[in-house]
């Protein structure tokens, strides 16, 4: 591979390049689910290819080919810099990259049990017995269960002399239950909606779960949700579960801080940011007992944005970006973190695969712990709504004001959690929001969430990112809006 | 290994077009390899998806081209059955070491699950309309070309100090579905979609077209399009959130109406998830609503035939506003007692099947006559982020995007700051007071549809954010 690589730079160089990277990548996938008792998708891919990026009379190009010959992949590179060509017809300015080492190196992520290795039966084996688990339960009328596991090798090769190889095991699993009672449908799920928890991890994740104890247990309350109190709508206190302020963390902190989107290289689909460069070390972001970082070194944990290296082969890094409530920090990478007074560039280009051009993407964007026990913090709330697993989330263009509903709530009364509450909802506006957080659990129920399906980029891509949480408590929060006046 | 006519086509050019797709014969020795390789396998049906693109995009921000993309992939997918197990492999090698052991993982995937009594035997030789949506003129436009055209559009944003932000693509796109009982289809077609942003200050809009034919749009009437109405939405004024009437202008509806389509799907209403269960054959929407299912409408693109070679069939899914119809895969039929509609997903999969070519009655109205009616309302240019709330009730919520203006006495007065919405669309599809004609529509948060634009009464906003 590392042939083809220099090749396509060579070419590059002959071409008239003055600057060239190539993504060779080999991605492996295998995807199982049931529904009903019944197998559903079982299936697995592999995809290899190679992708060169170029910059040529001061602008950009990028192309990609499964043509792995040497003719192919000279063709690719050539066609790289004719675009590259092309974009400097439509240029402003000349495109200058931070300075960065040449790295060669190798890395795998750690796992303990290849999933590709552990055989279909039991993976099945396992998604079948949590199905049948959730039928048992009376008025259960849908139930479904996933497994998706993904081997990525990646081979990065720059025209300042780096050659770094990173071998990816990531796993994926999640079980859920739906209950149509009605003129109403009620869903749980476990660990997490939209296919559960996923991480850098082997097959150890999954065994991790025990979906046969948690099966019984969401079925249950899916279907107790069609008898359990509306969510009132009211000004109130609120308590968010990890899962559901890990998705909170994602969209309203974790995307105004990519400095493309502040940049408005992003304004025409996924949107700009509230985050002007003025707001950096001067914006209080939160309360002061938010502190939050963008890390990807492993050192934070088995994280979908853990690496060694990013696609533009500078290594992972933490960077403060919420230190004490002020904003400190934002995602950037070789080309834009000069605006941002930085010499260097934080390590947050990321792309899909091998056919996709590296964006700024989020890594492990996380809350880092605070000091609560969970106990102590119910019982801390005089009167409050706690809310757990996402259900539906959005948020304007700029990232200001938003809107969550969480699959099951809970009334906390004196202390207590009192009685399920159905179609919770909340909303406000990031920044008033972030500063109304009173309370953040202690490391001890902190868990780095995964979110598999970041959607940015045109072409788009699909990105996975991590973010750490706790439980946190968040004061004079709207609640209920998504279901007033309907 | 790729064969070697692959890498005769390897090419130097900047153009999507450039690099040509296979002929179809060729694609038909890819799909003769593995139905004969699979005959030595065990396997006791064989199905194979051969799918090639070859795209460019070029994207701008800040009035200048800041990416320029060009990618070329051929897949190929295989499903085998074995003994009343079916499974999926899929690879991008085309070798035939790398077909086989595709085959053989697909073996392997089938052997590792119980039966499936639901299994159907794959379908036999399909006869399909012809659909020509391969313009050449299309294929071959370069990045030169897109280039030159997003350069013009900036320049008219920075003559106005504005700044522009958007996408110029083209591309081509090939499949072949064939199976060991002499099924075999084919298609292709061409895209292009250019997409603009323009922001004034604090203020933008947004202008999108996309079509097989790149000569069916004109970047710089969009360009313009979004430069005027940037230049409107300054100066935007906050309102209180309430129940407004909305002239919703085609990308909005489109965006919106686009949820709807799974609960059309048979397999949706047995499994329960679907907003149509217990409301078939009721008067669910307006008189005025009629949707149709149909791939071969001029403004429609894809393939005539489904995930299993099924032809596509013409759905009437709403004859003015009640639902009369679903589509069906060819297991979803079986259960249900129908005739299976061509609307099948590959299999194996959950979901089963889903409506893909949505098209809207139209009415004879328009956004200018519908501002002209309007006492007070609000226009609305796009929406954005809409997510499900209630599955059943189908309330979404989302927010407005890119031009929100305010009507007053018939003419718009004035631009107004983002809101949020929670709206049923089963309220709002009952709510409509005037269509205007069908056109293709492009948004961000569903596929292409035809669509009209809608004056709606009474929809309902629940909050406003800070611009």
């Amino acid at each position: 591979m590392w042939n083809l690589c220099t090749n396509a730079l060579d070419t590059a160089k002959l071409r008239g390049a003055a600057y060239g990277d190539v993504r060779a990548m080999h991605l492996r996938q295998r995807d199982l689910t049931t529904k009903n008792g019944q197998v559903g998708t079982l299936s697995q891919s592999e995809s290899i290819g190679l992708g060169i990026r170029v910059l040529a009379n001061g602008a950009w190009g990028f192309a990609s080919t499964d043509r792995l010959t040497r003719e192919g992949v000279a063709a690719c590179a050539a066609q790289a810099v004719s675009i590259a060509k092309a974009s400097a017809l439509a240029k402003r300015s000349e495109v200058v990259l931070a300075p960065e080492e040449a790295y060669v190196d190798s890395w795998q992520s750690p796992f303990r049990k290849d999933p590709f290795e552990i055989p279909l039966e039991t993976q099945l084996a396992l998604l079948l017995a949590a199905d049948a688990e959730m039928r048992r339960i009376k008025g259960v009328t849908l139930t479904e269960t996933d497994m998706q596991f993904r081997k990525i090798d990646s081979w990065f090769a720059s025209s300042i002399g780096s050659r770094i190889h990173q071998r990816k095991v990531i796993s994926g699993c999640g079980i859920a239950a739906t209950s149509f009672q009605g003129a109403e449908i009620q869903k749980r799920s476990y660990p997490n909606s939209f296919g559960g928890q996923h991480s850098l991890q082997g097959y150890e994740l999954v065994e991790s779960l025990d979906l046969m104890r948690n099966a019984p247990v969401i079925a249950e309350e899916a279907a107790a949700l069609h008898s359990a109190s509306q969510c009132p709508e009211k000004v109130s206190t609120l308590i968010l579960g990890a899962s559901q302020l890990g998705l909170q963390i994602h969209e309203s902190i974790g995307h105004p801080i990519e400095l493309d989107r502040v940049l408005g290289q992003e304004a025409n689909f996924a949107g700009t940011s509230f985050l002007t460069l003025d707001q950096l070390n001067q914006l209080k972001y939160a309360s002061a007992i938010v502190n939050v970082v963008a890390d990807a070194r492993l050192d934070h944990g088995q994280g979908l944005g853990t690496f060694a290296y990013d696609d533009e082969g500078v290594p992972a890094q933490c960077t403060d970006i919420i230190k004490e409530g002020k904003f400190r920090g934002y995602l950037s990478n070789r080309e834009t973190a000069h605006l941002v007074g930085l010499d260097r560039s934080s390590g947050t280009m990321r792309s899909e695969s091998w056919n996709r051009l590296p964006i700024i993407r989020m890594t492990n964007v996380s809350l880092l712990p605070g000091t609560w026990d969970y106990d102590d913090l119910i019982a801390d709330t005089h009167d409050g709504i706690l809310m757990e697993t996402n259900r539906s989330w959005s948020i304007d263009d700029r990232r200001y004001q938003f809107q969550f509903s969480t699959e099951i709530g809970w009334e906390i009364k004196g202390g207590k959690k009192v009685r399920m509450l159905k179609n919770p909802s909340y909303s406000g506006i990031t920044t008033e929001f972030w500063n109304s957080c009173d309370a953040i659990c202690k490391f001890d129920h902190w868990t780095l969430w995964g979110t598999p399906n970041c959607g940015k980029g045109q072409p788009m891509q699909t990105m996975g990112t991590g973010h750490g949480a706790s439980p946190a408590r968040f004061r004079d929060v709207r609640i209920g809006t998504a279901f007033s006046n309907q | 290994m790729k064969l070697p006519s692959k890498s005769k086509r390897a090419s130097t050019a900047a153009s999507a077009g450039d690099a040509d797709l296979l002929p179809e014969r060729e694609l038909r020795r890819i799909v003769d390899t593995v139905l004969r390789l699979s005959k030595f396998t065990g396997a006791e049906e064989t199905e194979v998806h051969v799918d090639e693109v070859a795209n460019a995009l070029t994207r701008f921000a800040n009035n200048a081209i800041h990416q320029n993309v060009a990618e070329h992939g051929l897949t190929v997918s295989i499903r085998t059955v074995v003994d009343g197990r079916t499974a999926r492999a899929t690879t991008n090698r085309i070798d035939e070491d790398s077909l086989r052991a595709a085959i053989e993982a697909s073996l392997s995937l089938a052997h590792s699950q119980p039966k499936d009594p639901r299994l159907l035997p794959m379908p036999g030789r399909q006869r399909y309309r012809s659909v020509n949506r391969f313009i050449k003129q299309t294929a071959v436009l370069s990045a030169e070309d897109r280039a030159h055209a997003v350069r013009r559009a900036c320049d008219l944003a920075v003559k106005k100090g504005q700044v522009a932000a958007g996408i110029y693509s083209n591309g081509q796109s090939q499949s072949a579905l064939a199976n060991s009982r002499g099924l075999f289809a084919a298609y292709r077609e061409t895209h292009s979609e250019f997409s603009i942003t323009v922001q004034e200050g604090p203020a933008a809009s947004w202008a999108k077209a996309n079509s097989s034919n790149v000569r069916a749009f004109d970047p710089q009437k969009l360009a313009a399009r979004a430069c005027e109405k940037a230049h409107l939405a300054i100066n935007a004024r906050e309102l209180p959130p309430g129940r407004y009437t909305v002239i919703l202008e085609p990308a909005a509806v489109l965006d919106l109406v686009g949820f709807l389509f799974y609960d059309f799907a048979a397999t949706a209403l047995a499994d329960k998830r679907s907003c149509l269960n217990e409301r078939m054959g009721r008067q669910l929407f307006g008189e005025n609503i009629s949707i149709t299912d149909d791939a071969y409408h001029p403004l429609q693109q894809g393939a005539p035939f489904d995930g299993e070679g099924l032809p596509r069939q013409r759905v009437l899914l709403v004859d003015r506003g009640i639902p009369r119809n679903l589509v069906y895969s060819r297991v979803a039929a079986k259960a249900a007692r129908k005739q299976p509609t061509g609307h099948g997903f590959a299999l194996p999969n959950e979901y089963g099947e889903a409506p893909m070519n949505l098209v809207f009655g139209g009415g004879d109205s328009s956004v200018e006559k519908m501002v002209a009616s309007t006492e007070r309302g609000l226009l609305v240019t796009r929406l954005w982020y809409i997510r499900e709330v209630d599955p059943y009730e189908k309330v979404m919520t989302g927010m407005t995007r890119d031009g929100l203006f305010l009507v007053e006495n018939g003419r718009v007065t004035g631009a107004v700051r983002n809101f949020r919405f929670n709206q049923s669309l089963i309220e709002m599809l009952k709510n409509v007071e005037l269509l205007g004609p069908a056109v293709r529509a492009a948004g961000e948060e569903s596929f292409e549809m035809v669509v009209p634009a809608m004056k709606v009464r009474g929809f309902h906003f629940s909050e406003v954010t800070k611009f």
